[in-house]
């Protein structure tokens, strides 16, 4: 095994990586859509799903069987094949992005193949995402102009020129940290941010020196969620104006893989957001003997929340609850206790802070959706181009300027 | 002798090739346009491989994700229907046909003449570090004057637009 390993570690070891990535982050997408129905049932007042499994927790199902068994419908004056290739292409490309994602410093050892955790380790990274993102907004365009229908051409219209100009920003905006940190590769600008103010204060770009980058997170972050078309930026699909923009003609399945899109990159963002401001997987806390016991905090968040299920769990109101809510406690106190044991305590350490941060960015994503209204075009734009940009450029020349005053 | 490089390069070419011949005989503005994308980001493939990880990165970004983007969008904005064949493209089949063989066998005949004096260049991964010092610092002067040249264009392409009257 350890031969062919070495002959084919494509074969070996990227492919059961690509694998279980693919997996776990369909699952996540899966999740996802029943954590935004939760959180913003909950925002206004109401339970959310809660019929199908306990607290609703099979209803990702639910909806996937759904999706697959309704009718898929084509429009007959639709351009067949860029009707086809539109939901594929955002879907491919959504999912495509995550592959350059670091989730840990540890490299894994696969039959004697070193790898790092993550697909692929690059040293543009930064800008093969971009590039990647950049081409999503043909998915909308085409579903938009393929369905030969009024609502959905004026989605797509809408989309692209949104897509375009905001790019610009979410571009710009990362500029300073890839200035402070000199390099492209995400590894390496997670590995930048390493270290410690008087001992305590996590150097992370947000608020490393010489130039603090919380104009660039909040640049980022609103280019961000405009660029994956998200409230309060979802002009594109508009439901009180467009009736659902530019998926309007789309039905099954064709349906569900904009929707994963988009999902998929709201997740991107999160992880980009952070790597570049927020330390990727580095601890909070410092690693001296006086925090020591932070070593501990993924398996005794684990076991407080594994816990927690089992006692909630047994008082469930319906029966099946009352197995599967105790059952998933346990197996939590069961990766609680994994994650303890020595060897794999400091391997969990990266990709536990990693997806901690992500889950912060992903309920901000939902929480922005749940309270904010939505903008009118011409404010879009003027907010796009009159403010966005040019702070985006400020926070450009401003790193520049403190960078050089600092070597001096 | 098909080394693992040699097979990507002959896939992408291959595609690069079938994308541009697609976007000479799509009917429709919109497939033509796609094709064009599929061309460039072959393109990017081929950069990527010649170890210019920058250049692929920016290809895609400028050409595939904002140009071409601008291209579908005005063609979707004016929603030009299918090209429609005339007397004049008619007289292109009998003429462009010959002519175009013609060039090709010109342009194969110089490249295999320039190509059989040169040896196989060394594939050598130019860092973005290399590369900017050499835009920023060495060739600072031209590089200002291009991007000068591309802001008269756009304020001349501004001006044009602007309609009669209003301010």
């Amino acid at each position: 095994m350890n031969e062919l390993a070495a002959q084919h570690p494509l074969l070996v070891v990227s492919l059961p990586k690509i694998v279980i990535l693919l997996f776990v982050l369909l699952t996540a997408l899966a999740y996802l859509t029943w954590f935004e129905r939760k959180v913003v049932a909950h925002i206004q007042s109401r339970w959310g799903p809660y019929r199908v499994g306990p607290h609703g927790l099979l209803q990702p199902l639910a909806d996937g069987v759904k999706f697959l068994f309704k009718e898929d419908v084509t429009p007959a004056a639709a351009d067949k094949f860029a009707y086809f290739l539109a939901p594929f292409l955002a879907l491919s490309l959504a999912i495509t992005s995550i592959a350059v994602i670091p989730f840990g410093p540890k490299q894994l050892t696969i039959f004697g193949q070193t790898t790092p955790l993550g697909i692929a380790n690059l040293n543009i990274g930064l800008l093969i995402l971009f590039a990647i993102t950049s081409l999503g907004v043909y998915g909308v365009a085409l579903a938009g102009w393929s369905s030969n229908s009024k609502y959905p051409l004026l989605g797509g219209l809408r989309s692209s020129a949104q897509m375009v100009s905001y790019e610009l920003a979410l571009t710009m905006s990362v500029v300073g940290v890839v200035l402070m940190a000199g390099t492209f590769n995400l590894s390496e600008l997670v590995t930048s941010q390493d270290g410690f103010y008087w001992g305590i204060v996590p150097r992370w770009n947000l608020i490393a020196t010489p130039m603090p980058q919380i104009l660039g997170l909040i640049l980022f972050f609103v280019a961000a969620v405009a660029e994956t078309n998200r409230a309060p930026f979802d002009l594109a699909e508009a439901e009180s104006e467009l009736v659902a923009g530019f998926h309007t003609e789309y039905s099954s399945f064709k349906f569900a893989m904009f929707f994963m899109a988009e999902y998929s990159s709201m997740i991107t963002v999160s992880c980009l957001a952070t790597i570049l401001f927020f330390g990727g997987w580095l601890s909070p806390f410092p690693q001296t003997r006086l925090f020591g016991w932070t070593h501990f905090i993924p398996a005794a968040a684990f076991a407080a929340a594994g816990l927690a299920l089992v006692a909630h769990g047994v008082r469930y109101l319906t029966l099946f609850g009352r197995v599967v809510l105790p059952v998933l406690g346990i197996a939590l106190c069961g990766l609680a206790i994994l994650c303890g044991q020595p060897g794999v305590i400091d391997f969990v350490q990266g990709p536990f802070w990693f997806l901690l941060k992500i889950m912060v960015f992903l309920f901000i994503y939902v929480w922005v959706r749940g309270t904010l209204p939505r903008f009118r075009y011409d404010q879009l734009m003027n907010f796009g181009w009159k403010v966005l940009l040019p702070f985006s450029i400020l926070n450009v020349v401003a790193t520049s300027l403190a960078i050089v005053l600092a070597q001096k | 002798m098909l080394t693992p490089q040699i097979a990507i390069f002959l896939i992408l070419a291959a595609v690069a090739v079938a994308g541009a011949v697609s976007l000479i005989l799509q009917r429709h503005p919109i497939h033509s346009a796609l094709s064009l994308i599929v061309v460039m980001v072959a393109l990017a493939g081929l950069y990527l491989l010649q170890g210019a990880e920058f250049i692929a990165a920016v290809q895609i970004i400028v050409y595939a994700g904002a140009i071409m983007v601008l291209f579908v969008f005005v063609i979707m904005l004016l929603n030009a229907g299918e090209e429609e064949r005339t007397n004049l493209s008619r007289m292109a089949r009998f003429v462009g046909v010959p002519l175009s063989v013609v060039f090709l066998a010109e342009v194969a005949f110089s490249i295999g003449r320039a190509t059989s004096r040169l040896s196989a260049a060394a594939v050598t991964t130019v860092s973005t570090r290399e590369l900017s010092s050499l835009l920023f610092r060495d060739y600072v002067f031209p590089f200002e004057l291009t991007s000068f040249l591309i802001l008269i264009a756009l304020l001349g392409a501004l001006v044009l637009a602007r309609r009669e009257g209003t301010d």
